[in-house]
This record gives structure tokens, sequence and C-alpha cells, in this order.
């Protein structure tokens, strides 16, 4: 007892502790999350391929080849042809630079409007404008979301630039609500009362000094939103109201090969697995983060 | 509790309204009406006399906020108006649709609560174990899979290689009836047209469930009163389902009331690749075919159904855990 306690003072005191900025701490402990790890490497490989799809697609995105049509997996098409004799892992590459460039951009969106409505909620909480932006978002959040979207897109003619835009626009109130709640603690803190006394305008206060302590839940968030703009615009294009021809996205993929699921399962298969893959990884990364970003949370 | 819970209630109505003035701006906004969609169904040459003509006898000419308002006027009273898609009364097109999805959405979620709490709490007090692996492992899988992916992938390697046993579409036999048949076998045939469905939906809803469970498990078992049960020797089995899950309980329960919600949503998916002829099909059309009566209803449905499960967690709140009091 007496040296087990002795070895871990010797460990606390014996040698001057290494210097370690807080990023540097977070690195670390992201580095220790296996899961986590993998799950960016395979994204960041994902998003190389959506980037140099030119130089990795073998055919083009409409090849077609109606007498190799439904052609099974095979060293020449290692995902099979599907009904017009398409190069199904073309495709899927082409297919990956819309179905990955949403979640970014959907995600993007979302973070920015529901940190801007959240901040602004929850730095003047309790007053009228606080009360309005709330009610607001709570209502959005009782309209079904997937129902809104669908309608939405029949009003707008789906594309994806509309896609990523009702997503955007539709998936702030949660996130909102997690900005608010961070402001509300965060505005009584001593450094926000410090920085009011020295004359700080409510902007510089609510920008410079506060939203940057509330960056950890809005990045965990953020991350795992991606995957979920993900899956929902290959919902959209799965009803048929997301990505429209010439373009493709997974989800379109996965549904045009759908009434041939019993000559050419592998044309459904594939793309679905895809979506699968990123969406895991995502939620790999976000849990990754949100262990990292605040280890007092670790489950 | 009785006042708070009146209080909760009454707060609820302007959101409602805003909800729903939400809803019906946004479909109206839609160029080309309801009249359009009905009007090509019925010939190729669209008349502009005769659209002008629907058009005038649907009121659908008026400023969108006179409309909103007559819409909800009609509401109050009880009348959802007339779909134009199915020419019957809105009420009438829910109200044939409503028991599928009724019958299909309370098994499910009655499956979800059976399965992914006892996986939730095990996994939780074995943690680290094989079997919490598999489990957290199944529910990072089941958060990422499309449905419409494990739909098909069901299909696929079940229904398609079980010789026509286990049905992928519709929502029983025709012909087979109570009269014919017998009670036993009109369930049985039932049943089986429910098991793909009913499949995709548990696996997607069970995951978020079960994960919620799992980490509010380990939260509270981490706290000094299980050690002191524990310490006073009571059984391991006491422990964990009386003095924890009881606490344990409370993170799940407020989750829950969102699920009904997207169940909601969730439909639309399930119910259009299994042809099942519910409400998320319904509104599916409803909003494709601009049959905004149909729209609206469903949307209100929907809305006064995520407060009804709001106020549900309120009142599981107080019954789980006698600290918390309204007043």
């Amino acid at each position: 007892m007496a040296v087990a306690a002795e070895q871990k003072t010797d460990k606390l005191y014996g040698q001057a502790p290494k210097e370690t900025t807080q990023f540097q701490q977070i690195v670390r402990r992201f580095l220790r999350n296996k899961a986590a790890v993998v799950g960016l490497i395979v994204l960041l490989l994902m998003y190389l391929v959506a980037i140099f799809a030119p130089y990795l697609a073998s055919e083009s995105l409409d090849a077609m080849n109606i007498p190799a049509r439904f052609t099974p997996p095979s060293l020449e098409h290692p995902f099979g042809t599907d009904n017009l004799g398409r190069d199904v892992l073309s495709r899927m590459i082409w297919g990956s630079r819309v179905s990955l460039s949403v979640g970014f951009v959907a995600m993007t969106m979302a973070v920015a409007i529901g940190s801007l409505v959240g901040a602004v909620a929850g730095f003047y909480g309790g007053t009228w404008i606080d009360i309005l932006l709330m009610r607001l978002a709570e209502a959005i959040s009782i309209i079904p979301v997937f129902f809104l979207l669908i309608t939405v897109v029949s009003v707008i003619r789906p594309s994806i630039f509309n896609i990523m835009l009702v997503i955007g626009v539709t998936s702030w109130p949660g996130l909102a609500q997690i900005v608010r709640s961070q402001f509300l603690s965060l505005r009584q803190r001593d450094f926000t009362e410090a920085s009011r006394a020295m004359g700080a305008s409510d902007a510089r206060l609510i920008f410079r000094h506060i939203l940057p302590n509330a960056a950890g839940p809005i990045i965990v968030s953020a991350t795992l939103r991606i995957g979920s703009a993900i899956l929902t615009e290959s919902s959209l294009s799965f009803l048929g109201l997301g990505t429209q021809p010439p373009l493709t996205s997974w989800g379109q993929m996965l549904s045009q090969g759908r009434p041939f699921l019993l000559q050419a399962p592998w044309v459904s298969i594939f793309p679905g697995l895809a979506i699968f893959i990123v969406v895991i990884c995502f939620n790999f990364v976000g849990d990754g983060l949100r262990d990292a970003l605040d280890p007092k949370m670790k489950r | 509790m009785g006042r708070y819970l009146l209080k909760r209630v009454l707060n609820m109505i302007p959101l409602l309204i805003l909800a729903t003035l939400l809803s019906f701006s946004i479909m109206q906004l839609a160029p080309g009406g309801p009249e359009k969609v009905l009007l090509a169904a019925e010939d190729a040459t669209l008349d502009p006399s005769r659209i002008e003509e629907l058009r005038e006898r649907w009121g659908l000419n008026d400023p969108i906020p006179v409309q909103y308002v007559r819409w909800l006027g009609n509401v109050l009273t009880g009348d959802f108006g007339r779909s134009y898609f199915y020419r019957k009364p809105v009420s009438e097109v829910i109200g044939s649709a409503l028991p599928a999805t009724l019958q299909l959405q309370s098994i499910a979620l009655f499956l979800t609560y059976l399965i992914a709490l006892p996986l939730g709490i095990i996994s939780a007090v074995r943690q680290y174990s094989k079997l919490d692996y598999a489990v957290t492992g199944l529910a990072f899988a089941g958060q990422a899979a499309p449905s419409f992916w494990v739909a098909i992938l069901l299909i696929w390697g079940v229904a398609m290689k079980s010789n026509g046993l286990i049905p992928t579409n519709g929502i029983a036999t025709p012909g087979v009836n109570f009269e014919t048949y017998g009670w036993l076998s009109v369930l049985a045939d039932r049943a089986k047209y429910m098991i793909l469905p009913l499949t995709v939906m548990v696996f997607g809803s069970l995951t978020s469930l079960t994960r919620y469970m799992r980490s509010s498990m380990l939260e509270v078992l981490k706290e000094d009163y299980i050690r002191t049960a524990r310490a006073k020797g009571l059984a391991e089995k006491v422990v964990v389902y009386k003095h924890a899950l009881r606490n344990a309980l409370l993170p799940v329960i407020s989750i829950s009331g969102g699920l009904l919600s997207s169940m909601v949503g969730g439909a639309v998916i399930t119910e259009t690749i299994f042809s099942w002829p519910g409400i998320g099909r319904v509104g599916f059309d409803a909003v494709t075919q601009r049959d905004y009566n149909v729209s609206m209803a469903i949307m209100l449905m929907s809305g006064v159904l995520t407060l009804i499960g709001f106020l549900l967690v309120d009142i599981a709140y107080v019954w789980v855990d006698p600290r918390i009091k309204y007043d």
C-alpha cells in the first residue's frame, strides 16, 4: 500500500510533467479511441475518392452498354453493372460527390442557423426574443421533419442544391436548443462578467467570448448531423424526391436498382452499403470527439 | 399537477397554430395546385377556364391568410375539408388509413421497448463483456443503416428465399377472412405480412433507446447510493432492478416523447416499400398530389401526437421520480 502510494507520488512529482496544450490532450484522447480513428481514416479516403472521381472512375457516369447489363460483380466490374449496363462502382464513385457534399453543406447551414439562434436566445435568455426564437424552434420541431421535407421538396423542384437547403433549414432547432443551454450557463460565468465590465459589446461577448466556449457540443453535434443529413438525402432520393438524373447519389442508385432486386441485387446493395459505412463512420468520429472534448461525459 | 398540466396544454395551442401556419404557407407556395394534378390525370389538355372554375370552387384564389383562417375555423368545428384527390371527406380518407398504421406502429413501439430496455440494462450491468460489445455494435449499425436498405436486404435475403412464405407487400392475403378461415388463420396471415415491416421499424428505433438505456444505467450504477445498497448486502438483482433502474429510466423517458412523432415520419418509407396501406403512404401521396387538406390534417395530427408525447413524458416523470413536483 505504502509502496504504491510512493510510486504514485513519484509519478506525480518525481519528474516535471510534460507541458501539453489543451488541443494536444484532446488529440491524444481522440487517438486512443480506435473506432473513431478508423472512422476518420475511412472518411478521409472516401472524400479523397469523391474529389478525385474523374481519375478513379473507370467509366463515365452514363456509359451505357446494354449487352453487358446485369453483369454480376467480376474483376472488370467489381460491383457489377445495372439495367443499362453501367458500371455500378463507377457510378458510385461519381455519386459519392453528391452524397458526401450534401451532408457537409446541409450541416454547415444547420450549424450556422442553429448556433446563431441558440446564441442569441441563450444570451438574452428569458427576454421576449428568447421566447420568440425558442417557440419558433419548437414549432418547427413538432412538425414531423421528414414529412415537412417531402412537402418542401415537392414544392420547390428537387435538386441537390434545394435538398441541401431544405435539410439545413429544417434541422437547426435541436442544435439551437443545445447552444442555448450552453449560453444560459456561460453568460453567468466570471469571464463573461469581466469582459462585460470592461465594456465589451453584446456582439463581442457572444462571438468572441462565449461562442468559443460552447464549441465542443457544437462540433460533436455537427459531426453526428452530417451522417443524419446523408441519411435524409438518401431517403429523399429513394422516394424520387432527391437527386435527379443526370446526377446520381447513392440513395438514387439504390432506388433505381429496386425493381431488379431478384436478377441483380448488387445494383441496390452496394450503394446502400456505402451509405451505411459513411454514416457509421461519422457516428464513430462524433462519439470519439465527444469523449475527447469532454472527458467528464465519457460513458 | 392538474394546474400544471392545464397550463402545458394551453401553452400548446399557440405552438400548434404556429406549426400549422408554417406548414400551410409552405404548401400553398407550390406552383400548380391540386387542380392541375387532377385535370392532368383526367385528360392531357388543360383548359384554363376549367382550372379557373375549380380554383374558384375550392377557394384557392383567396389570399393565403384568408384560406388559413377558413381552414382553422373549419378544423375547430371538426371539419377537415375534402380530399381533392380521393374526392371524399378528409376524415374518411384518414379514418380508413389510420387503423393499418396504428396496428403496425403500436406493435413496433411495444416490441422496441420490450427489446431495447433489457438489452440496454444487461449491457450496462456487464459493461465491456462480449455481450456489451455486441449490443453496442448492433446499436451503431442500426443507427447508421438506412431503413430502406435494411428493407431491401430483408426482401432480397429473406423474403425472396422463403418461397412466398414471407410476403413483401400488402397487409393481408385477399380472401382470407374470419367467416371461412377462422380467426387463427386470419391472425397468422396478418402476422405473416407484418414480419418484414416490423423488423425494419424495430431495428431502426431500437438503437437510440438501447444506447440511452445503457448509458444512463452506467451513470446511475456509479452513484454512491448504489454502493451503499451493495455494501449493506442487498442482492445484485435488487440493486440493479429496484434501486438503479428507477433512476436510470428518467433520461429514457425524456426521449420517448420524440419517438412517437419520429414514427410518423418513418412510416412514409416503411409503408411505401412494403405497400402498407397506412397514413405514411396516404401522406406521401397527398404531398405529391398537392392534396392540401389531407396533408394539413396529417401534419396537425402528428403535431398533436408529438405534444401528447411530451405531456405523457411529464406525467411519467412524476410517476417514476417522486422528487419531481409540478405546481
